[in-house]
């Protein structure tokens, strides 16, 4: 694999593969010593132009349990704040010897502007792209609702007819693109919940059902429902008059997480807002995903980083080891 | 003085052979089996013979964006693709919202002698849609302003776009819309539809272009002017413009080569080459602008030509600049699309690239038939030939072409600008004969 | 491409036999040991070394699995290869005498990566190496306790191994 940014064009084998070698990874990470030499000598650079902890530390544990140098660029603060261009940026590190750049930037296309502009050789995995798409959230986001409904019986199941529930704006969200498409490519049945407001205009030609209430979706029973934070800091307020109107049409509530189904599971790519789009009840209960989604996102990271630097350089990289 | 030539075996508007022989910057004959003792020959079968190309919308970034685009480098590119009139847009630094400064771009014209630059002044102060600008002065002044535009900007307060467009009443002069709501395209990076929903990039709805223009219009019947759209995209702004000149009303309206064959499924892969305002459209608009031209709905083609630094275009999208060139590449655009398709002939192409830009700009002495009398403005264009658009091709400052690598047909032999030529054997003349500019305007008007 | 078969199925199934009372000889018994196969095939052999060691001391022996893609050293040599589950039974390997059982025995590279990845699993008491096929030209240090056939062999030769379990035939053969 030579970049990863995207599941919009991530086939189903590959995406299998993927969720199997994770499954590997994360056995790996209950032996005595969670380290493995696998990626010595090759250095993974987390290029942030977007403020995120949470998916940044997830990288670097993930590379660093495979042994890879870690080399951390924050914009804020760095030459990108006083107006350094991507490709400066991008060249620099090219001339400090990055084998894998993991990029999140505000700018869709940004991650697949990198991989295509001949600046640098290193293998790019977009961590999130504007509005876009943030491939590794869904491969984690499809490894957990394997796990659960599998359990040590995953490798090799796809999820063939499990129905999934994605509420939330998924207007601004590269999680809920992302979710779409290899949800859909892995044989799930995905169902979009969201004010009209918030859903793009044209998703006619989108692999999914768009529907405006919660509670029908969720009479259907699905089988996992996955909530999207309301990013206040994206928008103005005339997508939705009010929190208060919005967490009582498509905020997750006690009343209906105990009408689901029994083994249905609740997921929530984080952070929360609590008592906005997801209750402390459902944040909490048995059927919350949450911190699972974090563990698994350390071993699908380490699977994806194994793919791309570990086997030979394909003859795309100009024969160069 | 321009020198004496003789062309030979042309195709006038792609039709009969004849030859042509310019004298004094004028057309002084047209028959067969001509010749003047000591005159330069120029073998022309073959080639279509067009009056010159008249462009109603040019960027030309002097003053104050010299990085990315002269007057002169401008000109040249402009003489390239058979042009031998631009009208150059405002948005300039200082903005030309002022006699002084619209008078200036004047002058470097005439210097650099490529082609006659037809300054067009702002509508508004610094085009900021607050107060007016001072039109009067502009159209009194050396540079004789007919034209008026924020370009780049939509003259958004209603109220504004009714007295500019009675304003200009006075002296014959037209306002030409940018029609964009402000509003409904914040942050907007690329046509609302299918590919922006995937991509995640903010939509630019074509409903934001067309409500203006439908506001427009109807301010225009309502007090009885003149007004101009610049680069008309959509399908519903052309059902727009049928309907309003069904009803009387005296607007006319552009289309850039671009959004004749161009949509927005290029966006894919982020290659900020398709960056541009109004964005790239669907294929149902490419195929309604099409028809509209060919209809007459839509009266002209003019380039839009926007010059940007590399910088500008080689970066993510959203931090890209809005723009593409396009005088090197517009008539071969328009043959592609339009000739070559069937839907109009080289007559056509004279009216919608040359006689009717100039008579919308009231610009005298371009845009004139291939007679005698007429001023010697001639493009001399290869049909026959096609090729690859390369940077070769690109004549100005900047590359920011959306065609390159692509097939393009045709070449523009050779250009005559008031009997000079600037393009000669394919090859813009790199230093032109001393001519006599002045008197070469005042003749004109 | 000439191949020569160089152990028919009976003489796998001996070879494993003869391994079989060679490792409980080696240590005393049965107690203690835990088989370890290296995927693919090497697990097959672990297996039935299993059962075979069971039938004759009339205990059972505990078999599982050890991959050791995630330790190689060549892993840029070839294309990007996909790892194996890793099986460790209950009771683990602490302290237990963990016998390595893989088909072929060649550089010896997968073997040293075997040696790591026990590392990072725990700490066996002792680690043996069984072997159905040394076709030798040894890398690294690594010689073989139990060894089914020795098999000279050219460097360009290849030397395939196929069981019942995993190919539908059984045998070795050897090809230029």
């Amino acid at each position: 694999m030579r970049h990863l940014l995207d599941t919009r064009t991530l086939d189903k084998v590959t995406a299998l593969r993927i969720l199997d070698i994770a499954e590997d990874m994360s056995d790996t990470q209950s032996r005595e010593v969670k380290k493995l030499p696998t990626l010595r000598g090759k250095t993974v650079v987390n290029l942030f132009f977007e403020d995120s902890t949470r998916t940044r530390i997830s990288f670097e544990a993930a590379a660093k349990r495979l042994s890879a140098d870690v080399i951390n660029f924050a914009a804020k603060g760095s030459s990108v704040s006083k107006g350094e261009s991507l490709k400066d940026t991008a060249q620099t590190l090219e001339a400090i010897g990055a084998d894998a750049v993991v990029v999140r930037h505000p700018a869709s296309g940004a991650p697949q502007t990198l991989a295509t502009s001949g600046w640098i050789s290193a293998g790019v995995v977009n961590a999130g792209d504007g509005t876009h798409e943030h491939p590794t959230q869904a491969l984690l986001d499809a490894f957990t609702i394997r796990k659960r409904r599998f359990g040590a019986d995953s490798r090799g199941r796809d999820l063939s007819g499990l129905r999934v529930v994605i509420v939330g704006d998924v207007l601004h969200s590269r999680v809920a693109r992302s979710n779409v498409w290899l949800l859909t490519t892995l044989g799930a049945d995905v169902t979009l919940v969201a004010p009209p407001t918030l859903v793009p205009q044209n998703v006619s030609l989108w692999p999914v059902r768009v529907v405006y209430d919660l509670d029908q979706a969720l009479a259907e029973g699905p089988d996992a429902v996955m909530m999207l934070r309301i990013q206040l800091e994206r928008m103005n307020a005339a997508y939705f008059p009010t929190e208060r109107e919005y967490s009582r049409r498509w905020g997750l509530d006690a009343l209906r997480l105990d009408g689901l189904p029994d083994g249905s599971i609740v997921m929530h790519p984080g952070p929360m807002n609590r008592g906005l789009e997801i209750s402390s009840e459902a944040a909490d209960s048995e059927r919350s995903t949450v911190l699972e989604q974090v563990t698994n996102g350390v071993s699908i990271r380490m699977a994806v980083l194994y793919l791309l630097l570990a086997g030979e350089r394909d003859e795309e990289r100009g024969g160069d080891q | 003085m321009s020198e004496t030539l003789v062309i030979t075996g042309a195709q006038l508007l792609g039709a009969e052979s004849a030859d042509i022989i310019v004298e004094n910057g004028v057309i002084a004959e047209i028959g067969s089996g001509l010749s003047r003792a000591g005159a330069r020959v120029i073998d022309a079968a073959g080639l279509v013979a067009l009056p010159g190309l008249v462009d109603l919308h040019t960027h030309l970034r002097e003053p104050g964006y010299e990085a990315s685009e002269t007057i002169l480098t401008g000109t040249k590119a402009a003489a390239s693709g058979g042009f031998t009139a631009v009208f150059a847009m405002p948005n300039t630094s200082p903005v030309a919202d002022t006699a002084g400064v619209v008078e200036q771009e004047l002058a470097l014209g005439e210097a650099a002698g490529y082609a006659t630059v037809q300054p067009i002044g702002a509508v508004t102060v610094g085009q900021k849609g607050e107060r007016l600008a001072e039109l009067g002065a502009m159209a009194t002044s050396r540079a004789q302003v007919r034209v008026f535009s924020d370009d780049g900007f939509c003259v958004f307060d209603p109220l504004i776009m009714r007295r500019a467009l009675e304003y200009v009443k006075s002296f014959d002069g037209v306002i030409a819309q940018h029609a964009q709501d402000p509003r409904l395209t914040e942050g907007a990076q690329m046509n609302e539809g299918t590919v922006s929903a995937e991509l995640g990039l903010a939509g630019w709805p074509a409903v934001a272009e067309e409500s203006i223009i439908a506001r427009d219009v109807l301010l225009a019947e309502h007090v009885g002017s003149r007004l101009h759209v610049c680069h008309l995209s959509t399908a519903g702004s052309v059902d727009i413009i049928r309907w309003a000149k069904k009803r009387g009303i005296n607007v006319t309206a552009e289309v850039t080569p671009h959004h004749l064959l161009l949509t927005d499924e290029l966006v894919r892969g982020y290659d900020a080459r398709y960056k541009v305002n109004p964005p790239l459209r669907r294929e149902e608009d490419v195929l309604a602008v099409r028809e509209g031209l060919a209809d007459g709905t839509i009266d002209i083609v003019a380039t839009d030509h926007a010059p940007h630094p590399s910088e500008h275009k080689a970066c993510e999208w959203q931090a890209a600049a809005n723009g593409m060139v396009g005088l090197e590449s517009a008539l071969r655009v328009v043959h592609q699309s339009m000739v070559q398709t069937g839907l109009i002939g080289w007559a056509d192409v004279a009216r919608v690239m040359s006689a009717a830009p100039a008579r919308i700009g009231r610009l005298a002495g371009h845009g004139t038939p291939l007679e005698v009398g007429q001023p010697a403005q001639i493009a001399l264009y290869d049909a026959s030939v096609a090729g690859v658009f390369t940077e070769a091709d690109l004549h100005g400052r900047s590359v920011n072409s959306p065609y390159l690598g692509r097939d393009l047909p045709g070449r523009v032999q050779f250009t005559l600008h008031g009997g000079v030529l600037t393009v000669d054997d394919g090859a813009v003349v790199a230093e032109l004969r001393a001519h006599d500019a002045l008197s070469e305007r005042s003749e004109s008007k | 491409m000439s191949a020569r078969t160089v152990l028919h199925e009976a003489d796998v199934s001996r070879a494993l036999t003869r391994i079989a009372h060679e490792i409980l000889e080696s240590n005393r018994g049965a107690e203690n040991l835990v088989l370890l196969g290296i995927p693919t095939r090497g697990v097959t052999l672990a297996r039935r070394l299993a059962v075979l060691i069971s039938e004759i001391a009339q205990t059972s022996v505990p078999a599982g699995a050890l991959d050791v893609t995630l330790f190689r050293d060549d892993l840029a040599k070839h294309p990007t290869r996909s790892p194996h589950p890793t099986d460790i039974p209950a009771g683990g390997i602490d302290g237990k005498t963990v016998v390595l059982v893989d088909d072929v025995l060649f550089s010896g590279r997968s073997i040293r990566a075997a040696l790591d990845a026990l590392q990072s699993i725990g700490r066996p008491a002792i680690v043996r190496l069984a072997i159905l096929v040394d076709r030798g030209h040894r890398e690294l240090p690594i010689r073989p306790d139990f060894i089914g056939k020795n098999i000279p062999s050219a460097r360009s030769e290849r030397v395939n191994v196929r069981l019942v379990e995993d190919d539908g035939s059984e045998g070795v053969t050897i090809e230029a």
